[in-house]
């Protein structure tokens, strides 16, 4: 009986402790997940990536912040896109909602569909919006909850990213 | 002969009884929303649509009043739920593989709680038939103990 109730209570301790086990660590391999494109018609996941540095944004149309964040982002993707690619993750979200917004906003840059949110649980996201830069090798470099307030802080949390290609380019000439 | 027509008759009106509930209940069930507020989940809350106030749940919302509005009926509807957000988004799991004993055990469970109770009222029979009956005395005490207890209550005799 004691036992018993040991043993359930160790199992309910466990379940806490890896409960609150969130976030993934600099270093980690990012998780990656072969997802259907925005516009459908495709897949895509990170790995596709392989080899470049990349922002991945995951966001949602119903996301209020998601939408603040938005202009500053695609500006952002558009003044480096030769130094890093941005991966857009649709999640929990209606596929027709996700394209009015892609539209609305011009967005360019990949985007995949996570409308299951599975995903998004992999990446240990804590609500949406939520970026992670990932190295060339597909490890996390920075992750940053919530939403950027302006392309200054999109450019400061990529500096590794901007600055590792930015010495690259140099190299090379 | 002459009731045969009135038989004829009894027949149509039977028939014409018999066929239309079937047709109604060959039709599809119309769906409503607060009916599949409570069938569905909302995608991010973890609670089902009808407690949820969340701007996604009322983008699910407008999505099902929109395909109601279509005449989608409530499987097409959840169907279309399902490919948008997954299988979780169904506050009741399918019936088939490993899902089917989400419905398979509370049936098992009542099937054997309803044996058990059975069992028990049958034992509790047997038991009560064993003992005599209640308007037949028993065979009381031996003799020996007899005469004791009339000789006890003979020196109590006022």
């Amino acid at each position: 009986m004691i036992l018993g109730v040991a043993g359930l209570l160790a199992f309910l301790t466990w379940g806490l402790i890896s409960a609150g086990d969130s976030g993934l660590t600099v270093g980690d391999p990012v998780p990656v997940a072969t997802l259907p494109t925005l516009p459908e018609g495709g897949e895509a996941s990170l790995a596709d990536f392989k080899g470049d540095w990349v922002l991945l944004n995951v966001w949602a149309s119903w996301c209020g912040p998601c939408r603040f964040e938005s202009p500053a982002l695609e500006q952002f993707e558009r003044e480096n896109r030769d130094r890093l690619k941005v991966l857009g993750v649709d999640t929990r979200d209606l596929s027709e909602d996700a394209m009015k917004f892609i539209r609305e906003y011009d967005i360019t840059y990949a985007q995949i569909r996570d409308g299951n949110g599975d995903y998004a649980d992999d990446l240990k996201t804590t609500g949406v919006p939520e970026s992670f830069l990932v190295d060339p090798d597909g490890n996390l470099v920075a992750h940053y909850p919530g939403a950027f307030n302006d392309i200054e802080s999109i450019e400061k949390f990529a500096a590794p990213a901007l600055e590792a290609t930015a010495a690259a380019g140099d190299e090379a000439k | 002969m002459k009731r045969l027509p009135g038989l004829l008759a009894l027949l149509a009106v039977a028939l014409v009884a018999l066929t239309f509930p079937a047709t109604s209940s060959a039709a599809e069930p119309q769906a409503s929303l607060p009916q599949l507020e409570d069938e569905v989940m909302c995608p991010i809350c973890g609670t089902l649509l009808g407690l949820s106030r969340s701007p996604a749940a009322e983008r699910q919302r407008v999505f099902i009043r929109a395909m109601i509005r279509d005449g989608a009926d409530e499987e097409e509807i959840k169907d279309a739920l399902v490919a948008e957000y997954g299988p979780q988004v169904l506050a009741l799991p399918d019936d088939e593989g490993i899902n089917l004993y989400a419905y398979l055990v509370p049936i098992l469970g009542f099937i054997l709680g309803g044996l058990a109770v059975v069992w028990a009222v049958v034992r509790m029979r047997r038991n009560r038939k064993k003992d005599p009956p209640a308007g037949k005395p028993g065979p009381g005490p031996p003799s020996s103990e007899s005469e004791r207890l009339d000789a006890d209550l003979a020196r109590y005799d006022l």
